[in-house]
């Protein structure tokens, strides 16, 4: 399943293990995306790779430069400085004080440059995880969960980070001193070097074992780290509720099985890792025995000098240093490579709504800031199959305020978010002003179309911030004015810094009714060619609402409006009312027209004026 | 912006602060310690393969004796099978008790979260509260498997080289002591530097988790508004100062790294000059210089990793820092009386109830002041008033999630401060004004709200909240998973569940706070009918925004200025009161 607009389509989740990719955490990538994603990310910083690895070669020449110089001092410098010639040793003096010199600059270097890169890597990625799900529907997020999103740019993105970190050199590290020794062996002695070489073989084997075994624990690891993230974050956003039914313990519990299941994989890998460590060891330790009979052997019959075994035998033991070292990249790069993968489904997943490529401008208006919407032979299905608005035809003139009412499931909403296009429809089009919503881009549609939802959030930053995300240059006093237009004022200069106050956790402070307030402000500042408020009155109370229906009626007057609405009072000022059942619309017309009519309208509007004042 | 971190005290001593780490280090305590003693071993085995190597070189080579080098050979594989046998067991010894560390640590820390008070999670950012869980101990984790362990060994190692250093020869040995001043001093400059700027990351990295959650959550405003790009440019320039503080950090990494280079190297450096000199002279034989020369040049990565050690180790002190600043968190009391005996139908009853949050600046008016009021016995009160005049808080105080300031509550006239709070919640069922759901099943959702309750209560709570006939509709009935990780419900449906979750244990007390908002008129009514037959037998605060819920209520409450105005028939207020009467119609806005 790879299109997340069936994301709403009714899930089944049989008790035995879910098949779902969602509540698998396991999104589709095409192959060798995590591949591609890597490489992409080290693409633009191919000059500073290649220097970091140019200063990481002469470093670690420079670092093994000492050795040799031990050899070169005790076969030449020795004799020739009981000869009285100073030369040699001067040269050995100088000779180890510019390489560690070169070797302390160069380890500054390299460690700035990786960090560059590194940084610069993650950076991108977050940005792209970032950018990417911000594309994507509102449907695809309610199924994939801000837990798991936060684990993708978090917990994920520090694999990465590890790798790029210590990976870097390390691999380099390690690739170099393996050749460069390897080299060095084989120049000093052509059969120790072959012991060296032929040793690889077992070692790559051993490899090869490691990475098939570790990186399916971590691919769990990371599944499972997503789980308990997603859990903690769900219990401290509903913090209340959990209080207020004594859901503590019950979460304990829940908690500690995803927590356990997480324990669990960490301590796999770790011992993947004990492994691959152990069994590496015995190679290379096997190897450099190996390798001293055979010398000694050699030197004994006269056919390999003492300084050159000295060396070798220097030597062989670095060699293997980086063994752990390649068991550290290793372990980082299984670990990146699953949090990769997570991460490459993600970005995958195809947004709902594309943007345009040719776009198209809307025709310049003189006169009222309404526009002309037209839903032509629109259908809307989820791919599963589900039809939720069977093909219709609507149009809705330039300025006028249609109310579409009818029970829950009625698809009302499917038709807001049609015309705001968080959807497309499956057939048909729709019109602004005689443009298509998918050829305009996301600054001129949403100049054209705004919705306001019953939900109203709020995001960290003061209540002016807020309020601005309708339109983030405009002036304070022009925020201040959508604020007084719809009656917030009152209460924003009530708090204790006014505008300036910082609305903190979702606005833990600021009541339902005052959030939605503000979300109204936030539309007037917008001030967009159409309105769509989907129930975004529900929690107003009596004065509240009329003060939204006042700012309808003077700042928004001339405005196209698609008002969904449990109140009737809401509805009552429309020009024109839809009552829509089964995702059909089956009737239309005027408020005044449809309540003396015995349709559904006027069922409705008898029960509304019933619940009235008595 | 999240809450601001408290910046590290100068004085902080890293030592100090991973110490904190101890009750959760002891219960694996034995493998940490065996594991260290492990590693130990380990590097003194890396230490012997010189010497046996000098003894080959000067001995069996020299001697030309074949058996010696066989013996040599042979002592030098059982010497590296034993140091790998070691490395792995080392690992394996501490594999599951690290990761049973962090996660209990985890667990600890998710528990406390969810008994601190309701203040606590106001100020706090859910972001940074979840760094602290992932990321954080993510650290101390690999604190504890690296770090701690070889800070240690290495130091071991480096001693007992130094030791060998010096036996094998005193001149050369001293000359390699003399970095050793320089570098403890610089590296102390390093760790308190590099500790600031590690908890800085630490926070962006938080403000950043903040971000991402946030995006999810508002995803519907920053769509309809088409935001998404100004909410990246945010979210960048974030990541970018996230940036600044990690090349900040590598840059004084780079720094320290070089200087633990270059001075050890420079001082074998200066021994290899001087051996070579007095091997020459005759006074040191090769195969000592040889050997010596070895074990400097094994010295040499336990010495250069110091480094990375303590920039792990700082950067863990600062996450177990974080974490204790949430553990360290005040749990709200407690103050568990017996009170059986005293209770008697008395209703709920408000006497001069005050209350202020905790972390309002000073000088701003209370949010209650001075509330006095009566619930009686099975009567149903609506509490009506402005918008922000406090209603909500004040049904968050019923069920002490937050504490009155002054005055007090009683039930059935039960002192609430007085009882213990898992009792006075299940007395207590609330619906919220915003109904969150949670992952679980529809059935397990509603049954939250009772304990021991079944199938029965579970179809009457749906009945009354008008919800079985949309429940039945969905794929899997009652059993269908819902919340975050399920079926996305629409805001009237999750507000009939959050109903029939308040109702299903026929509570003693209700506190319904805007039940009916999402409704439309026709569930709505449905819905108050069946709710008046289970409000007959309870005493219930319903908060109300419109005629059509204060209908639910025998008696109507107005509160005003912090203070309950008026309490009377909605008859009798709307005749009466001019506010109540704007509030309830609209009309008539001189009354502000």
């Amino acid at each position: 399943m790879t299109d997340t607009t069936l994301a709403k389509a009714p899930r089944r989740k049989p008790p035995s293990g879910p098949a779902d990719p969602f509540d698998r955490d396991d999104l589709p990538a095409p192959p060798g995306a995590t591949g591609a994603l890597l490489r992409s990310l080290l693409a633009p910083h191919r000059a500073r790779v290649v220097i970091a690895a140019l200063i990481l070669l002469v470093r670690e020449a420079a670092l093994q430069a000492g050795p040799l110089l031990v050899a070169y001092a005790i076969d030449r410098g020795v004799p020739a400085f009981r000869a009285g010639d100073h030369g040699p040793v001067v040269a050995v003096a100088v000779g180890y004080l510019l390489c560690a010199v070169l070797s302390s600059v160069l380890q500054y270097a390299f460690v700035r440059g990786a960090a560059r890169i590194n940084q610069d890597a993650l950076l991108d990625l977050r940005g792209r995880i970032f950018r990417h799900s911000q594309l994507l529907s509102v449907d695809f997020h309610e199924r994939y969960t801000s837990g798991r999103l936060i684990s993708r740019s978090t917990t994920d993105v520090e694999s990465l980070r590890e790798l790029l970190s210590e990976g870097l050199q390390e691999l380099i590290g390690v690739v170099l001193s393996f050749v460069s020794i390897s080299l060095v062996l084989l120049w000093l002695d052509r059969g120790i070097g072959a012991v060296a070489v032929a040793s690889f073989l077992p070692l790559h084997l051993l490899v090869r074992l490691y990475r098939r075994r570790a990186g399916r624990v971590y691919a769990e690891r990371s599944t499972a780290i997503a789980a308990v993230i997603v859990k903690f974050a769900e219990t401290m956003n509903g913090i209340r509720p959990v209080r207020a039914f004594r859901r503590e313990r019950a979460n304990d519990t829940e908690f500690a099985a995803l927590n356990h299941r997480h324990e669990r994989s960490n301590g796999d890998a770790l011992l993947e890792m004990a492994r691959y460590v152990t069994g590496s060891r015995l190679v290379a330790n096997t190897a450099v025995a190996g390798m001293c009979l055979w010398g000694a052997y050699r030197v004994a019959a006269g056919a390999l000098e003492l300084g050159v075994l000295a060396a070798a035998v220097l030597y062989m033991r670095r060699l293997y240093d980086p063994i752990d070292r390649l068991g550290m990249f290793l372990n980082s790069y299984e670990s990146a490579a699953a949090s990769l993968g997570k991460i490459a489904g993600l970005l995958a997943q195809e947004p709902g709504v594309p943007e345009t490529t040719a776009p198209r401008e809307l025709p310049h208006r003189t006169g009222a800031p309404g526009r002309e919407v037209v839903f032509d032979s629109v259908g809307f299905a989820y791919r599963t199959g589900g039809e939720v608005l069977p093909r219709f035809d609507l149009t809705i003139p330039a300025g006028q305020t249609v109310a579409v009412v009818g029970a829950t499931g009625a698809g009302k909403s499917t038709l807001a978010k049609l015309l705001a296009r968080f959807y497309d429809p499956t057939e048909g089009h729709i019109r602004l002003d005689g443009v298509d919503l998918c050829d305009l881009t996301t600054p001129d549609l949403r100049r054209g179309i705004v919705m306001v939802t019953q939900e109203a959030f709020l995001f960290s930053g003061t209540v002016a911030e807020n309020i601005a995300i309708g339109r983030p240059d405009a002036t304070r006093e022009e925020v201040e004015r959508a604020a007084k237009a719809i009656g917030a004022h009152e209460f924003i200069t009530g708090l204790p810094d006014g505008y300036d106050t910082d609305v903190r956790k979702r606005g833990g402070r600021i009541s339902a009714g005052q959030r939605q307030l503000v979300a109204f402000a936030r539309a007037l500042l917008a001030d967009p060619a159409v309105l769509i408020l989907d129930e975004a009155t529900s929690s107003l109370d009596v004065p509240g609402e009329r003060a939204v229906q006042r700012a309808m009626d003077t700042v928004l007057a001339g405005r196209t409006a698609v008002v969904i609405a449990h109140r009737l009072s809401t509805v009552e000022v429309a020009d024109r009312v839809l009552v829509m059942e089964s995702g059909r619309i089956v009737e239309d017309g005027p408020p005044s027209v449809l309540v003396k009519g015995d349709g559904h309208y006027a069922g409705l509007h008898q029960a509304w004026r019933d619940s009235l004042v008595g | 912006m999240p809450e601001k971190p408290i910046p590290p005290r100068p004085d902080r001593s890293t030592v100090r602060v991973l110490l904190r780490l101890r009750p959760y280090v002891r219960p694996v305590r034995g493998r940490l310690v065996t594991a260290a003693v492990v590693a130990v071993v380990a590097s003194c085995l890396s230490l012997v393969i010189p010497i046996v190597l000098k003894w080959l070189v000067d001995g069996p080579v020299t001697d030309r004796d074949p058996g010696g080098v066989w013996l040599g050979a042979l002592y030098l594989l059982l010497l590296g099978i034993a140091e790998a046998v070691l490395f792995g067991f080392r690992r394996w010894l501490v594999a599951r008790p690290l990761s049973s560390v962090e996660a209990r640590m985890r667990a600890d820390l998710y528990g406390r979260l969810q008994r601190l008070p309701i203040a606590f999670h106001d100020r706090w950012a859910s972001g940074q509260l979840l760094s602290r869980g992932t990321t954080d101990l993510m650290l101390v984790r690999m604190f504890l498997a690296f770090p701690l362990t070889f800070l240690l060994v290495n130091g071991v190692t480096i001693l007992a080289g130094y030791v060998l250093l010096l036996s094998q020869d005193r001149t050369l040995g001293l000359v390699l002591l003399t970095p050793v001043l320089p570098l403890v001093v610089l590296s102390n400059l390093f760790e308190r530097r590099y500790g600031v700027v590690a908890r800085r990351a630490q926070d962006q990295v938080g403000d950043l988790t903040t971000v991402v959650e946030e995006s999810v959550l508002g995803i519907r405003i920053v769509k309809g508004f088409g935001r998404h790009r100004s909410q990246a440019k945010a979210f960048r320039e974030l990541s970018g100062r996230l940036r600044g503080t990690e090349l900040a950090k590598a840059r004084l990494l780079a720094m320290i790294w070089a200087v633990i280079t270059a001075l050890p190297e420079l001082a074998i450096g200066a021994a290899l000059v001087l051996g070579t000199v007095r091997v020459a002279d005759g006074n040191l034989s090769a195969g000592t210089l040889v050997a010596f020369l070895s074990t400097a040049l094994a010295l040499r990565w336990p010495v250069e990793s110091i480094g990375f050690l303590l920039a792990m180790s700082q950067e863990a002190a600062t996450a177990t820092e974080r974490y204790f600043e949430v553990m360290d968190a005040e749990e709200e009391p407690d103050t568990a009386e017996d009170t059986h005996g005293r209770r008697h139908p008395d209703g709920v009853r408000f006497e001069g109830v005050t209350f202020r949050y905790p972390d309002a600046p000073e000088g701003t008016p209370p949010v209650l002041d001075g509330v006095d009021l009566h619930v009686r016995p099975g009567e149903t009160l609506a509490l009506v008033g402005g918008t922000g005049s406090g209603k909500t808080t004040l049904t968050a105080l019923v069920s002490r999630l937050h504490e009155a300031t002054a005055g007090r509550i009683l039930l059935d006239g039960e002192d609430i401060a007085l009882m213990e709070r898992d009792k006075l919640r299940s007395l207590v069922s609330m619906a919220f004004e915003e109904p969150t759901l949670f992952s679980a099943s529809v059935g397990e959702n509603v049954l939250m709200g009772a304990e021991g309750a079944g199938e029965p209560e579970l179809r009457r709570a749906l009945g009354v909240a008008q919800a079985d006939g949309f429940v039945d509709r969905l794929p899997e009935g009652t059993a269908t998973q819902v919340g975050e990780q399920g079926l996305s419900l629409s805001g009237g449906q999750r507000q009939r569940l959050a109903l029939a979750r308040a109702v299903v244990g026929k509570p003693r007390f209700l506190v319904l706070d805007d039940p009916l908002s999402a409704l439309d008129v026709h569930t709505e009514a449905r819905v108050e009918a069946a709710l008046r037959e289970v409000l007959r037998e309870t005493t219930a605060l319903v908060v109300a925004h419109r005629p059509s819920t204060v209908m639910l209520a025998d008696r109507v409450a107005l509160l005003s200025r912090g203070r309950i105005a008026a309490v009377g028939t909605h008859q009798e207020l709307l005749r009466s009161n001019a506010e109540y009467a704007w509030l309830m119609s609209g009309e008539g806005d001189e009354a502000r």
